[in-house]
């Protein structure tokens, strides 16, 4: 998997490339060492406990937050400081929040056609006909006039889902999406993902739930104080993990 | 005493206990609903038997409405509102010669015209936004041929002319107008992550803020002069304009400045993770939502600058407040300066007041929240 030829003949579909990142915040190493590439339809599902700097490693990719060394390769465009080459790759790479974040003071329609039309130049009725593709195949579209505040958590989720969609990304970042739901609402999330997983879509979820990785992740990486630690496809992860760190993890979220 | 009978699942909707609608309970929970509250209750009631009757006798009972002399008011001992007809003019448009006014008073009709639609629902939001554009880019020009003329057969009429409420408007209309974009450019400008505009920003709103109006005003109109060539000066009134707008506009920046504080972290990331531009993001996600929150403190703000154009007197221009004034000074009117102040109180209250409804009735119409 990891010898030298393979990455060469693979690298034509690499997506993520990031190579020896590390950033601090302030005096404190958050990321060390990251080295991590993500094909061109792989699903990898980052987890550890919290703290370990897997949210702010996929706010790297999409510049939400800033690396201070190595490189970041989304798509071949590297991630400078150069505006331009950000506001690049984030058209190509899709997120989704814990919380949503979906604009409240617009429709669920607008949410989702603002940036098909400011950033892509969709002209508007072909944007709204792609929004309501994505509500369709999240499983909403008579709530498209409705405003976020009027949906419930779950509801919210797939339409942030969906709105990520619009842009057509060729990678989607999921950032514990399902850890700011009620009990009852995190499988409607979750059988989104999955159908999204099962298209092909290019996915890094962050995330918790075990059994979400064990069904669609084709790699499972795990990460501990600012490093990743192992990385396994999800078999092996589980049922044979290496490292003790990732023992102790994951003896803790699956004894219950 | 049959609640006990239904099944699990069936109890019907039933009403409130009779005690506890209609105007008596209203009265009995509002008014006598304990003995604080029945005291209280009771000495409003006396209070407002010693003062309306006297104020009712003078508004209106003893007070003189005919006339158009003082004279006529000569031995009544209410209010004089003679003054308002003898003076009506003046307050309303200062010295703008009489056979002009109707320049003033088309600008007002055009004004009204444009912005009723505003108000209704079954207009398009395509003529609305014609409309908007109109008010905000033409009709601004409109009014500066009319008012001070010069071209289309229009004759000069120069700024020390301009008085009264129509003066009043001009400053404050102006001054709302230019110190909104300008405060909002600024609370961006102060938030930026570029030092020299952060620093420029900052120094601008600290400087304008730190100094009274009255300062600006004076400076504006004796102190300018002197540094500028002769006839390279700018109209009083022009620099009375600038100088109000520049000093609103600090105030309107710390206000923008606080909404985009409030506005979660969230947002602004969910904007830049969809690709959208520093600007766009401002103008289409934060700004609606920034600007919708401060509602309150912007109408505060504008009520404010309402109020303090009657500092313009101090520079020799007569507003509304300032001609009221002037009139009351006036010999023959001397006996009568209270007629001045409440009239030059009642027009300032119908247009604060009505700042004050309408930003109400925007906040309503654009919570999106829990609808």
């Amino acid at each position: 998997m990891t010898d030298q030829q393979n990455n060469r003949i693979l690298s034509e579909d690499v997506v993520i490339r990031i190579s020896e990142m590390h950033k601090w915040y302030g005096d404190f190493h958050v990321l060390k060492n990251i080295n991590l590439e993500v094909h061109k339809g792989e699903r990898i599902v980052v987890c550890g406990p919290s703290g370990s700097g897997k949210s702010t490693m996929i706010r790297c990719i999409n510049r939400l937050e800033e690396h201070q060394k190595g490189q970041i390769i989304i798509n071949n465009t590297e991630l400078t400081s150069d505006v331009k080459n950000i506001e690049e790759v984030r058209r190509e790479v899709g997120m989704v929040f814990q919380h949503f974040n979906l604009f409240p003071h617009l429709t669920i329609l607008d949410n989702l056609t603002l940036a098909p039309i400011w950033v892509r130049k969709i002209p508007k009725a072909e944007a709204e006909a792609t929004a309501m593709h994505y509500l369709e195949r999240v499983k909403i579209p008579e709530q498209a006039l409705k405003y976020p505040g009027q949906l419930s958590g779950g509801q919210q989720q797939r339409v942030a889902i969906a709105r990520s969609l619009c842009m057509k990304p060729k990678v989607m970042l999921f950032d514990e999406p399902t850890s700011a739901l009620d009990p009852e609402m995190i499988s409607e999330v979750l059988d989104t993902m999955i159908s999204l997983a099962e298209d092909g879509m290019t996915m890094v979820c962050v995330t918790h739930e075990m059994g979400f990785a064990r069904k669609v992740a084709d790699r499972v990486i795990f990460m501990d104080a600012g490093e990743i630690i192992e990385e396994n496809v999800p078999e092996e992860f589980f049922h044979n993990p290496q490292n003790e760190r990732t023992k102790l993890f994951l003896s803790q979220i699956l004894d219950h | 005493m049959n609640s006990q009978n239904y099944a699990p699942g069936s109890h019907p909707n039933l009403p409130p206990p009779k005690n506890l609608v209609g105007p008596i309970a209203w009265v009995r929970e509002n008014l006598f609903s304990g003995v604080y509250s029945t005291i209280l209750t009771l000495f409003a009631i006396y209070m407002l038997s010693v003062i309306i009757p006297p104020l009712l006798s003078w508004f209106v009972l003893d007070a003189t409405f005919l006339g158009n002399t003082p004279d006529a008011c000569v031995g009544n001992d209410g209010a004089c509102w003679v003054f308002v007809t003898v003076w009506y003019e003046q307050l309303m448009y200062g010295q703008f010669p009489p056979e002009q006014i109707w320049r003033v008073n088309f600008a007002y009709f055009l004004a009204l015209a444009a912005a009723a639609p505003l108000f209704l629902n079954s207009i398009s939001t395509k003529i609305k936004t014609a409309l908007t554009v109109f008010l905000l880019v033409f009709y601004p020009v409109v009014c500066f041929y009319l008012f001070y003329g010069g071209s289309f057969g229009l004759e000069i009429v120069e700024t020390p002319l301009w008085g009264g409420l129509f003066l009043t408007l001009v400053i404050a209309v102006t001054g709302i107008v230019a110190s909104f974009p300008i405060g909002v450019v600024l609370a961006l400008g102060r938030r930026s992550k570029m030092p020299t505009i952060k620093t420029i920003c900052i120094v601008y709103i600290e400087f304008w803020r730190g100094i009274p109006l009255i300062t600006v005003l004076f400076m504006s109109s004796v102190m300018f002069p002197l540094f500028v060539p002769e006839g390279l000066s700018p109209d009083k009134l022009v620099r009375a304009l600038v100088g109000v707008a520049l000093f609103s506009s600090a105030y309107m920046a710390e206000v923008v400045r606080g909404g985009l504080q409030a506005i979660p972290k969230g947002q602004y990331e969910a904007a830049d993770a969809l690709g959208l531009s520093y600007w766009k993001s401002m103008i289409f996600v934060i700004l609606p939502q920034a600007l919708k929150m401060v509602i309150p403190g912007i109408v505060n703000t504008f009520i404010g600058l309402f109020k303090d154009t009657t500092l313009v007197l101090i520079i020799g221009l007569f507003d509304l407040l300032g001609t009221a004034q002037k009139a009351s000074t006036n010999p023959d009117w001397i006996a009568y300066n209270i007629e001045g102040y409440v009239i030059a109180a009642f027009g300032f209250f119908v247009f604060c007041f009505s700042m004050s409804r309408y930003s109400q009735r925007l906040e309503r119409k654009l919570n999106t929240e829990h609808r």
